[in-house]
């Protein structure tokens, strides 16, 4: 189970107007296990930061954090995941030197890891194993190609909380529906908790929960069937307009 | 042979057991043992500086070992090889050298390497340099290679050097003429550590048509140790040439890249490209995100970037 009670996160304004910028704005919610929450919200809107706050990348300005009942607020990023927490960027990383391989076995902390078991979580995600497993996580690779690699890695981490940073972005229609069997077997072989920030009505349609995040603030919380028709309903392209306008 | 020279013969050479085809092995100067082949010929030089390589032509898939052991404090050499590679081979030649430090004195060893390489002809050239102490030994491990390399028509020489660690001072040099058609390749990876110094100068003279050099430098400097590296590319005739030098900084280290590029024809096209900076703060974070510490995330990416 992950407590947020009243996180917060701000970061100084660039306009030295002395005020901070309120990025995250008392965010309280309960997630239990085995859900599959899906978040959602306007671009600039605090989703990915909350994602960051979570996984111990930015700390929480005010607020605390609970993993199991055990509070996390001041654990590091590796002791989160080393309790079990797992992130996949919205904006992979990209190393020189390092390659697949090599990143799949850190990734399962596993350094004995066969070359068969690491091809196999590639395959998963819809990558020809032996074209990709010696190949360097490098900006030789392809926007898709590495949102892919990012996934599989979190297969290879198999941890009872999986966070997912807008992992459909770049990967083409035909591996959609791969990728949504990709969460709900993860969902199954971990009993664990998936959280995916998505903008796609195709993942949404498959939370558990939906959590609509809007100006740093939890808009609403609740069941997908609650939550969903009401999203759809307002359209939220063109809030995204909207909110550019101002 | 006791163990340490065998441990450092293993840790240059990889060589676990008498090596398969031509070999000498160099150990505190004296010639520990040497063999020829048919097509591979090792003879000492007549100046007694070092050995004669004679590769005859047509020799393929052959290999060549010429490691140097150093495991006594204060010994200090300098040897010069020559290596005469004929036409239209293809072989891979192994030199390295591995320095024990047990003592208060400095081990030094000063190497020249001359290649000639004959026409069509495939070189692999592998370097690999390693140094260790005792505990408390004071005494420094120098080592200062040069090598001068000659690129007849349609040959090709690929050098792999490789120093992690371990050499407390280094200055490498190494000159090569490239002919036409001919093609030089280059990838160097270096760390440094404590307050080690290393020094690469790399000058590759590309003078025949469609000729081509590719300068790879990878290098890590971290403590308070300083890495320079200067290369110089000059094009004299119809030609392409790149050289690459990516570094990685830790801690107070201090890193100098000078890739200079000299076209003196209007044909030649030469490409440089130099990156200095610390390990991207994302990296780290990515790493760690995996369950690494900071530290164990800083060790995989610089292991990665060597490799
Ligand atoms: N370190 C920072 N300094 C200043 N502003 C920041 C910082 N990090 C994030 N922001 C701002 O906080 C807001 C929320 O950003 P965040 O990346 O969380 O949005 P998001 O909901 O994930 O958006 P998207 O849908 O585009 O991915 C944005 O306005 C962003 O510019
Ligand atoms: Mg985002």
């Amino acid at each position: 189970m992950l407590e947020l009670k009243n996180i917060s996160y701000k970061v100084p304004d660039e306009n030295g107007s002395g005020t901070d910028k309120v990025i995250l704005d008392n965010i309280s919610l309960t997630i239990d296990d085995g859900q599959f929450i899906v978040i959602t919200g306007p671009n600039g809107s605090g989703k990915s930061t909350l994602a960051k706050t979570i996984a111990g990348i930015y700390p929480a300005s005010s607020g605390s954090l609970f993993l199991d009942g055990k509070d996390i607020t001041e654990a590091s990023v590796t002791e989160r995941a080393k309790a079990g927490m797992s992130f996949a960027f919205q904006q992979p990383v990209r190393f020189k030197g390092l390659d697949v391989f090599d990143m799949l076995k850190l990734s399962s902390s596993n350094p004995d890891l066969t070359m068969a078991q690491a091809c196999a979580y590639l395959s998963e995600v819809g990558l020809c194993a032996r074209d990709y497993i010696n190949r360097e996580v490098d900006a030789s690779l392809s926007g898709g190609e590495l949102k892919r690699i990012e996934i599989a890695m979190i297969l290879a981490r198999n941890t009872k909380i999986s966070i997912f940073d807008e992992p459909e972005a770049g990967i083409d229609l035909w591996s959609f529906t791969n990728l949504i069997r990709v969460f709900e077997k993860i969902k199954k072989e971990t009993n664990g908790t998936i959280i995916i920030i998505s903008h796609q009505e195709r993942i949404l349609s498959i939370a558990d929960k939906i959590l609509v995040i809007e100006h740093g603030k939890v808009k609403k919380f609740a069941d997908r069937k609650e939550v969903l028709p009401e999203i759809l309903g307002t359209e939220s392209a063109s809030f995204s307009c909207n909110a550019a306008d101002k | 042979m006791d163990k340490t020279a065998k441990r450092i013969l293993e840790e240059v050479a990889d060589l676990h057991k008498i090596p398969e085809g031509a070999y000498n092995i160099r150990l505190n100067g004296e010639s520990e043992g040497r063999n020829s082949t048919e097509h591979i010929i090792i003879t000492n030089r007549e100046d007694g500086t070092g050995i004669n390589i004679k590769i005859l032509d047509g020799t393929v898939n052959e290999s060549c070992c010429i490691p140097v052991v150093i495991s006594l404090s204060g010994h200090e050499e300098t040897v010069r090889n020559d290596f005469y590679v004929g036409e239209n081979c293809d072989v891979q030649i192994v030199a390295g050298c591995g320095i024990h430090n047990c003592g208060s004195e400095n081990s030094r060893h000063d190497g020249l390497h001359r290649f000639f390489i004959g026409k069509n002809s495939k070189v692999r050239y592998v370097e690999k340099h390693y140094g260790e102490k005792s505990e408390n030994s004071e005494g420094g491990n120098i080592m200062n290679p040069s090598t001068e390399i000659t690129l007849e028509e349609g040959s090709t020489l690929e050098m792999e050097t490789t120093q992690i660690r371990g050499i407390d001072s280094t200055t490498r040099s190494t000159k090569a003429v490239i002919g036409a058609g001919a093609s030089l390749v280059i990838k160097e990876r270096l760390l440094t550590n404590g307050t080690q110094k290393a020094e690469s100068k790399i000058e590759a003279e590309l003078v025949g048509d469609g000729s081509s050099a590719n300068l790879i430098s990878r290098s890590v400097a971290t403590d308070n140790s300083t890495i320079s590296f200067i290369s110089n590319i000059k094009g004299c005739a119809r030609c392409s040439g790149h050289t690459e030098c990516d570094s990685i900084i830790v801690d107070n280290a201090k890193i100098l890249a000078v890739p200079a590029l000299d076209a003196v024809h209007p044909d030649a096209s030469l490409i440089h490209e130099a990156a200095i900076g610390k390990i991207a703060g994302e990296q780290l974070i990515k790493l760690e995100t995996l369950g690494l510490t900071e530290k164990e995330a800083e060790e995989a990416i610089i292991e990665g970037f060597l490799k």
